[in-house]
């Protein structure tokens, strides 16, 4: 459904130069009429300060199998908080048949958990992210998968000690 | 002002048909968590990158929502399997309206 409307959206260049137009002639100061949000981004899993909450709302359970198909690989020790370095890997065909359709990212203890949503294809040909995050202090992060069955599977927790942390708090 | 935007994609231009490839991109951004203060001791608004969308040949190959936890100017590697020749094209969207794209070639023989 989600990806659906982000295709709609992204389908209709006129309503996004529109919108770039408006916004450009001042009759609506940025931050307000558009407080922000991107059309298709789930605000409410992302705006949650709990985990449980978070993991509830994203994904609909709190209790997800760990397996050894989802590896998250992240230092054990980060000096800087502000850019923690995360691998996300998952093992899938990856074909039309069974891939890992959706993918969370959560850090356990930062003001809003869920970090990331990714929303793989079978034209990835694997399931594989790099990026960097924030975290606030010493903490778990922890990823779950969603195949295109609908199977959960989680990774094992990483915990990540944080020396100075970095969500500027 | 910070500098904002520049996005950067780097990837191999040739590949065989049905390798799987390294894509890296690089995009200059805040990514304000709306929880930091200035100097003043007045709150910095949260200003982030919520969406990037990937396609090749203008078909969906990857969407990605971003929390403030992302850090400043986001690095994002993800893998394509390589299927036909095209164009790789990124798009990043912020929560007041920034909109930065940009693209690159892919050879498969």
């Amino acid at each position: 459904m989600k990806n659906m409307k982000r295709r709609e959206f992204l389908g209709t260049g006129l309503t996004a130069t529109t919108m770039a137009a408006v916004a450009g002639t001042g009759l609506l100061r940025s931050g307000m009429a558009f407080a922000g949000n991107v059309a298709g981004w789930p605000a409410k899993p992302f705006e949650e300060k709990k985990l449980a909450a978070a993991m509830t709302d994203s994904i609909g359970k709190t209790e997800i199998p760990v397996s050894s198909k989802v590896r998250l690989s992240a230092p054990s020790i980060a000096e800087n908080g502000a850019a923690v370095p995360v691998t996300i890997e998952i093992d899938s065909p990856m074909n039309a048949d069974d891939y890992v359709k959706t993918v969370w990212l959560f850090v356990d203890h930062n003001p809003t958990p869920l970090a990331s949503q990714f929303n793989f294809t079978p034209g990835c040909g694997h399931a594989f992210i790099q990026q960097r995050i924030k975290m606030a202090k010493t903490d778990n992060v922890r990823v779950v998968a969603r195949t295109s069955k609908g199977e959960l599977m989680a990774s094992a927790p990483r915990k990540v000690k944080v020396t100075i942390g970095g969500c500027g708090g | 002002m910070a500098a904002i935007g520049n996005p950067m994609i780097r990837m191999p231009g040739s590949a065989k048909k049905g390798e799987v490839i390294e894509v890296r991109s690089l995009i200059m951004h805040p990514m304000d968590t709306g929880l930091a203060k200035d100097k003043a001791g007045k709150i910095i608004p949260a200003h982030y990158i919520q969406t990037v969308t990937v396609t090749f040949n203008d078909r969906p190959l990857l969407d990605i929502d971003w929390s403030t936890a992302v850090s400043a100017n986001p690095y994002l590697a993800f893998k394509m399997r390589a299927e036909e020749s095209g164009t790789l094209k990124m798009v990043w969207k912020d929560n007041k309206n920034g909109v930065w794209s940009t693209g690159a070639k892919l050879s498969v023989s």
